[in-house]
């Protein structure tokens, strides 16, 4: 690249199935056009530096999920999205709609992320919180705080909040 | 012209895959190697072209058959 190298940052906040598709798609996809990329892993976002991931969607308090069935777009009313098995029914749902149109999994994205290089930070303060140690992440994450963060955003002309 | 030196079928695949994919193997291949890209994503135009001007890889064709697209890419020197 002719340029000087650009930087993009990232502080990734929620872990549902469906949130965790911005971060990783526009980390990986940022590596690939030759940007160096941080993303900041805090609070929901955290699980998603797991070994074992385990990402569900839930249609409770959600009027704007609506998938579609049988020719047209269904919502879950919150009176049924409370029902035990709703958010494992939307999951698998989302996960199969996912499977078909060809869509990336979050670990296949998550993959290629660490195989480019992004760096992969993970929130000291909220891993002690939540009860989280290095050994549950996986290879290659790396542990900081807000300075850490600031510090990155600082070189980088993207800075997202997701 | 002579044939492609590889070619990636990201058929099928969406947004972000045929983009990484085709940086994969651009990044194992010589610079001015050439790169065709077969797609389905109907974003990929805008999406191949935006990829090259940021990286200076070249895209040197991009044509449509039917609901395939094919590009052909050039690796920056």
């Amino acid at each position: 690249m002719s340029e000087a190298p650009r930087g993009m940052s990232m502080i990734v906040t929620k872990g549902t199935l469906d949130w965790a598709y911005p971060p990783f798609v526009l980390a990986t996809t940022a590596a690939a056009m030759g940007y160096s990329v941080s993303m900041f892993f805090t609070f929901y976002g955290l699980p998603l530096l797991l070994r074992k991931l385990d990402l569900q969607v839930s249609p409770l308090g959600n009027p704007a999920m609506k998938l579609p069935v049988a020719g047209t777009h269904l919502g879950m009313p919150n009176l049924l999205a409370m029902l035990p098995f709703a958010d494992a029914g939307a999951t698998a749902m989302m996960q199969a709609m996912m499977r078909k149109q060809g869509v990336a999994s979050i670990e296949e994205l998550r993959e290629a992320a660490v195989e480019s290089g992004v760096r992969l930070i993970g929130c000291q303060m909220t891993m002690d919180l939540f009860g989280y140690g290095v050994g549950d992440m996986i290879e290659g994450v790396e542990v900081g705080g807000a300075a850490t963060y600031i510090e990155a955003a600082g070189e980088s002309r993207i800075n997202l909040f997701i | 012209m002579n044939p492609p030196d590889q070619t990636l079928d990201a058929r099928g695949l969406k947004c972000p895959l045929p983009i990484l994919r085709a940086r994969k193997m651009l990044n194992a291949m010589q610079p001015g190697q050439r790169l065709e890209v077969l797609a389905t994503d109907s974003g990929s135009v805008r999406d191949f072209q935006a990829f090259c001007r940021a990286t200076g890889d070249v895209l040197l064709e991009h044509t449509a058959e039917g609901a395939v697209f094919r590009f052909l890419l050039s690796k920056a020197g």
